[in-house]
């Protein structure tokens, strides 16, 4: 038996940075510095997880759509442990939304042969969270997601999804579209043995004709949703601060009592 | 006038307030619709007809809860072929994200999630987003397709708005991947009694500095104090002292309450992420230097032991 696994990932501006977006409304990538998004690592953990608990013969594909920096990311799941990489690079692709890259991810995973796909739970600067359930639904697959627990045995997903409201136990036959929270265990650093053999690890890069993809499905120009102004949220205007000197607490129940909290 | 499809967010027949915030934005747009789903759908058309429904779609079938996320699916692309709505609006919870985007794909439409505001424009209703942790805000709409947005708790006042609220059952037939993926166990989370994090007028949240799962005693006591919710920073969550449901922040809940009171949280961006837009905030911090004050109001420099009882003290006082 054999697990082909492939991993999406995402190559983001760096959280901590000064994030702003272009002059055309898209996310600026180039004043901040990018990398593997923080949410995706869960991804990759999980899926060598699975990949180190398996009697199977297991192998782990990182695939990531995106520009050329985007290969950075892959060097990084890579070096964490992953076998091979896929980017998928098309000039065209510039601006896609997460409906039209959804179509690229799907054709990618396709095109690569997969039982299981493993996503994180959203991106750290589009923070949607809905690519995983968009890729289920393209590829008539179920959607496992949102799992801070998660197990592959005898052809099944299982795993814990902790909502609001219950925690609850889910199972699904493979081929499955998984997404695993911040929760499902922490990511491991790459080694330097991970590093220097992550080299010599095979990077594939597709465009848009590999996958039959035209240009007019994806791309600024054919989003489905357009932005139509991005402003900057005023500084909040400075408050005031006291140090507390016994009377702290009485000095910020006064603040409240003032603006009718209490 | 334009109809507008509500997905209801309901335990049991009981609404959840973020559906009745949705039922105002909607009536911005059009006349709302209201859907709902599963045990109970047909308890809550009472609750959606005061606050604005002119109808009341129900269907009752235990594949709602026996299966995740696309009976859901199969439902609303039924609602929206009876009905052909202008928008089709989802509380922004995790499953109404997921829902919200599925449906979308259906439709040949775009989707836009987590919107802090919605208003009627003349291509459509445009969404305002706080995105980049709260950065930065943005205006958006959908360009392909109905619209489908999500929209976030808190976004806009529950108002009474008596309508008809006709019942009609909707006839949904599930596709094949509708039992996909089969919910095998369900543990309902244990009631605090205390309000829903996201749905909360006021938020009292712990962080590092509250050192121990045993110390979140004294930030549960003035939550108590002020019918508050509790949250926790991710570093109080990562450490163990408060569950992950809790948390707020970039990778947990994003909240955005009347006020904010954080104590013992410095206020690292994945921290602000979730928390920047409430109206008023304040701090308690024992480092004057910590990044939290930056966004304050009101923030008291001291140790979090000694000035939050003494503020859970004249809240009780002070409110007899």
């Amino acid at each position: 038996m054999s697990l082909r696994i492939v991993v999406t990932v995402k190559y983001v501006p760096d959280a901590t940075g000064d994030r702003h977006f272009a002059d055309d409304l898209t996310v600026d990538r180039d004043d901040v510095d990018g990398l593997l998004s923080e949410l995706d690592e869960y991804a990759v953990e999980q899926a060598l997880q699975i990949a180190e608990n398996s009697d199977d013969d297991v192998e782990v594909t990182v695939l990531t759509v995106g520009p050329e920096d985007a290969k950075d990311a892959l060097r990084k799941a890579l070096s964490m442990g992953a076998d091979k990489a896929i980017h998928v690079e098309d000039d065209d692709l510039h601006g896609t939304d997460a409906i039209g890259t959804s179509l690229v991810l799907a054709k990618a995973v396709e095109k690569a042969g997969y039982d299981l796909v493993v996503s994180g739970m959203a991106s750290t600067d589009g923070t949607m969270g809905v690519v995983p359930a968009l890729l289920a639904e393209r590829l008539g697959v179920p959607q496992v997601t949102l799992l801070s627990e998660v197990n592959v045995e005898d052809g099944k997903v299982t795993g814990r999804r902790d909502g609001d409201a219950a925690s609850e136990q889910l199972e699904a036959s493979l081929p499955a579209v998984v997404s695993v929270t911040d929760q499902s265990g922490e990511a491991r650093y790459p080694s330097f043995k991970g590093i220097m053999a992550a080299k010599k690890k095979p990077v594939e890069s597709w465009d848009l004709s590999d996958l039959d993809i035209d240009a007019d499905e994806v791309g600024l120009e054919n989003a489905y949703t357009t932005v139509e102004s991005a402003s900057e949220r005023p500084a909040r205007t400075a408050g005031t601060i006291v140090k507390d000197e016994g009377e702290g607490g009485k000095q910020l129940a006064e603040f409240l009592a003032s603006q009718k909290f209490i | 006038m334009a109809e507008v499809l509500v997905y209801v967010d309901h335990v049991d027949g009981a609404v959840r307030k973020p559906t009745l915030e949705l039922l105002t934005l909607a009536r911005r747009i059009g006349e709302p619709v209201a859907v709902a789903l599963g045990s109970g759908a047909g308890d809550t058309a009472a609750t959606l007809a005061e606050h604005g429904a002119v109808k009341v779609l129900t269907h009752e079938a235990a594949e709602y809860a026996d299966y995740l996320v696309v009976p859901k699916v199969d439902a609303l692309q039924a609602a929206h072929e009876a009905v052909s709505p202008a928008a089709v609006l989802v509380p922004s919870s995790a499953e109404g994200k997921e829902i919200a985007a599925r449906l979308a794909l259906r439709l040949g439409s775009g989707v836009i999630t987590d919107a802090v505001d919605l208003e009627a424009g003349d291509e459509g209703p445009v969404a305002t987003q706080s995105v980049f942790a709260a950065s930065y805000t943005t205006k958006s709409r959908v360009s392909k397709g109905t619209p489908v947005i999500t929209v976030k708790p808190n976004s806009a006042a529950v108002e009474a708005a008596p309508a008809a609220g006709a019942v009609e059952s909707l006839s949904v037939t599930f596709s094949e991947q509708a039992t996909g993926t089969k919910v095998t166990g369900r543990t309902p989370r244990e009631s605090t009694g205390r309000p829903e994090l996201t749905e909360a007028a006021i938020v009292v949240s712990g962080g590092r500095g509250v050192n121990g799962a045993e110390n979140f005693a004294i930030i549960e006591a003035l939550a108590d104090s002020l019918g508050a919710a509790v949250g926790a920073s991710r570093a109080a969550v990562d450490a163990g002292w408060y569950p992950h449901t809790n948390q707020v922040g970039q990778t947990g809940k994003s909240v955005s309450p009347q006020l904010y009171i954080a104590n013992g949280i410095s206020g690292a961006i994945q921290h602000r992420a979730g928390m920047q837009t409430s109206k008023t905030i304040v701090a308690v911090n024992k480092d004057a230097e910590a990044p939290i004050f930056e966004l304050v109001d009101f923030g008291v420099v001291g140790d979090l032991f000694d000035v939050v009882p003494q503020l859970t003290e004249e809240v009780k006082a002070r409110k007899g």
